[in-house]
């Protein structure tokens, strides 16, 4: 199955293997066709409509309006939506550093994201702290923090890379199971479970 | 000069005075608030504006301060040196936040970064950093081992009190407890996570129904350490975090240090070196200026406008990339000149922009500044006055715009600033309209800087030829440029290797954010909005 999006031909994106793992998991996990067909059905509504939070802590940011502002223009993927609260929103671009101080604030933003939810780490900052690995009050990367779906590298990355990397998120949530799959809360209790809050019980 | 030293030495006999391109007076602790109050008070010396604190850890011998002044009556400029008394547990120094304003929040940060007290400041607490973080991560001995101050999702602790030191009449010092709110007031938490806060800034607002009482400025979202960083790097490495401070001013920024660099290192830097720069100083400034309108707008609610401002902004960007190859952190100038020549179509591209320019002026001015809600919203909101803007060092466009004419490209030019033709655009108005309209009012003369040389790049190379290995002398440097929100400031000293001793970076939008308490004591709610926008800070400028 060729997964793409947006009309764009399956040979011109970099990294298939991996979208072609997530297809054979979905073989095999197999499910009876009318499940599956609604699943397709809602997959194609999710994907083509992902609404970012209004995240931005740096450099990367600015990006980020370029990419909302008529040139790059990300209305016509359908991204346009910003969201200012985290409750109306399906993914948080993470442009820019997270730094001690922000880190409870970042993952308490997470926590309010409603299911399904996704999460992009854009720049080398929120990758691995990037030109700041030297600091003493940075993060080395949000992969600790909250589990990631997609990197875009850069520094700050382009809008043009930043539209590929959302591509590939929305190619992302087309091979999705949406039944018993990403509309369970399944995800993030396992995170939950792997990096327990001392103190909170969820 | 002579003057002032002659004044200083009878009013003070045991200064020392230290002549250069900025002469320093070393003071003792005891006299030091004394001695401030003369330098601000007296006709003759009138330093009224505080350029900066530099803390400073010598090891060894000892802690202290080093205060950057400049008079605006005299356009002169003074440094003075404190050592703190007290031991290596419990530095001590006078606080001078009676006489500067901004003085509360520069010593907050001195105290957050080395542990040095100030007696009798109002609100010794951290800046940047937790309460419960260990240690003072610019002192020399500081431990940075991450397993000391580890990364943690539990919501940090918060107090509503804050300490002050008092010395009693019998020379010892005191801690107290005092609120920052009164018990009965209702505090309103704006931000980390606002669209209107531009970044990560966070107020706890103290509201009486919609009337702001006070607002607690809660920083440090985005602190990312860059002065311990550039400790840890060599010269040539410390230049590229200068383009993720202001990334707006990313070039100005660059210019500072790299011109600070050369004059400690002696390398003369070519005329077709500086004339790109300068250029690419003042497209920097149209692109911020651009943003600037663009999100102002925004947060008015007027959303069109940044689609017409990105227009020119995203123009310039393709200009800096075909040069530069980067949208946003360039990187370009370096030591001894700039990185690389200049694009073979940059000369007829910056002339299609300045074709371009007047008439989007005029179209931004059509849409916006004349629109009665715009006026209603901007004319009268947030009113600094000049006295005010001085005392808080509310520097660039915003000082401008209170009537303060406190342009580093006129008053202490550098560059080749002072062989071109511009207006400083000041404006009396003192209102959020008229910090507006100054930026409206720079980016024509910025495009005039332009003009005049664009046709005339002179040949010869771009960059000279630097060693290797930099190393600079010992000594120590201080070097101010005006960047696009303000006069930015870089205090460097070296200890005679390849890396700097200490590198502090005095920014415009730290003061800018801070006078938001001042300015919007008794306002309504609703314009804290248009008064913090048209400060325009960026926050990873004010947390560095």
């Amino acid at each position: 199955m060729e997964v793409t999006t947006k009309g764009m031909p399956y040979e011109a994106w970099k990294d298939n293997e991996y979208i072609e793992k997530l297809v054979k998991e979905l073989q095999d996990s197999g499910v009876n066709v009318v499940v599956g067909s609604f699943d397709k059905l809602i997959n194609w509504g999710r994907s083509n409509s992902i609404w970012p939070l209004t995240f931005a802590t740096s450099c990367c940011g600015i990006e980020f309006v370029s990419l909302g502002a008529a040139r790059y223009d990300m209305a016509r993927f359908g991204w346009e939506v910003a969201r200012a609260s985290p409750r109306q929103a399906d993914f948080m671009m993470v442009a820019g550093t997270i730094v001690h101080r922000m880190v409870p604030v970042f993952r308490r933003l997470y926590d309010q994201l409603a299911e399904p939810k996704y999460v992009i780490a854009c720049g080398s900052c929120a990758i691995s702290g990037g030109p700041f690995k030297k600091s003493y009050h940075v993060a080395m990367g949000i992969e600790d923090i909250v589990p990631v779906d997609v990197f875009i590298p850069g520094c700050p990355p382009r809008p043009e890379a930043m539209i590929y990397g959302i591509m590939q998120l929305s190619r992302k949530i087309k091979v999705e199971k949406f039944f018993g799959g990403v509309n369970r809360q399944e995800k993030q209790e396992e995170f939950l479970k792997a990096h327990p809050v001392a103190g909170v019980n969820d | 000069m002579s003057n002032i030293r002659e004044k200083i030495s009878t009013v003070l006999p045991e200064a020392v005075i230290e002549d250069g391109e900025i002469m320093q007076v070393t003071v003792p602790d005891a006299k030091w608030h004394d001695f401030a109050k003369t330098l601000r008070d007296d006709r003759e010396l009138s330093f009224d504006f505080l350029v900066t604190i530099v803390g400073m850890d010598w090891k060894e011998n000892g802690m202290g301060c080093i205060y950057y002044f400049a008079s605006t009556r005299h356009n002169s400029r003074i440094s003075v040196k404190v050592m703190a008394g007290g031991d290596r547990e419990r530095p001590l120094i006078h606080s001078i936040h009676d006489l500067w304003a901004i003085a509360t929040v520069f010593e907050r940060e001195v105290y957050d970064f080395f542990g040095i007290i100030f007696i009798n400041n109002p609100d010794m607490r951290r800046l940047f950093l937790n309460i419960d973080w260990k240690g003072f991560p610019l002192r020399k001995d500081y431990d940075e081992n991450p397993d000391i101050n580890p990364v943690s999702i539990e919501n940090e602790r918060q107090t509503d009190f804050t300490d002050v030191w008092t010395e009693t009449p019998d020379g010892k010092v005191e801690k107290h407890e005092r609120r920052i709110f009164q018990p009965d007031d209702f505090v309103v938490n704006i931000g980390p996570q606002h669209p209107a806060t531009h970044g990560v800034l966070r107020f706890r607002t103290a509201v009486d129904g919609e009337i702001i009482k006070k607002i607690d400025i809660y920083l440090g979202y985005i602190h990312r350490g860059v002065e311990k960083i550039c400790e840890k790097d060599t010269y040539p490495q410390t230049l590229h975090f200068m383009d993720r401070l202001d990334y707006f001013s990313a070039h100005p920024y660059h210019h500072c240090l790299c011109m600070l660099i050369e004059e400690a290192a002696g390398i003369e830097i070519s005329r077709r070196a500086q004339v790109i720069r300068v250029l690419m100083d003042e497209l920097s400034r149209i692109a911020s200026h651009c943003l600037f309108i663009g999100t102002y707008c925004m947060d008015l609610g007027a959303t069109t406008m940044l689609f017409y401002t990105l227009r020119v902004r995203e123009q310039i960007l393709d200009i800096m990339e075909r040069t530069c190859g980067a949208r946003m952190t360039f990187n370009y100038d370096c030591i001894g000149g700039v990185m690389q020549d200049l694009h073979p179509d940059f000369v007829k591209d910056v002339h299609a922009l300045l074709d371009v320019l007047p008439a989007n002026i005029k179209e931004y001015n059509k849409i916006f500044t004349g629109n009665v809600i715009a006026r209603n919203r901007m004319e009268n909101v947030g009113v600094l006055t000049r006295k005010d803007a001085i005392s808080w060092a509310v520097t660039g466009p915003n000082g401008r715009g209170s009537g303060w004419a406190c342009d580093v490209r006129k008053c202490n030019p550098y560059s080749i600033y002072s062989e071109l033709e511009f207006d400083e655009v000041v404006r009396e108005e003192c209102d959020s309209m008229a910090r507006f309209k100054v930026r409206m009012d720079e980016m024509v003369q910025s495009a005039r800087i332009i003009a005049q040389l664009i046709d005339n790049i002179p040949e010869g190379d771009y960059c000279v030829k630097v060693p290797k290995v930099l190393k600079l002398p010992v000594g120590h440097w201080f070097k101010t440029v005006e960047g696009c929100r303000g006069t930015f400031g870089i205090y460097l000293e070296s200890d005679g290797g390849t890396m700097p001793y200490r590198l502090k970076i005095a920014p415009p939008c730290l003061p800018a954010a801070a006078v938001v308490d001042h300015i919007t004591e008794g306002q309504k709610i609703a314009d804290l909005i248009t008064i913090g926008g048209s400060l325009d800070y960026i926050v990873p400028d004010i947390d560095r």
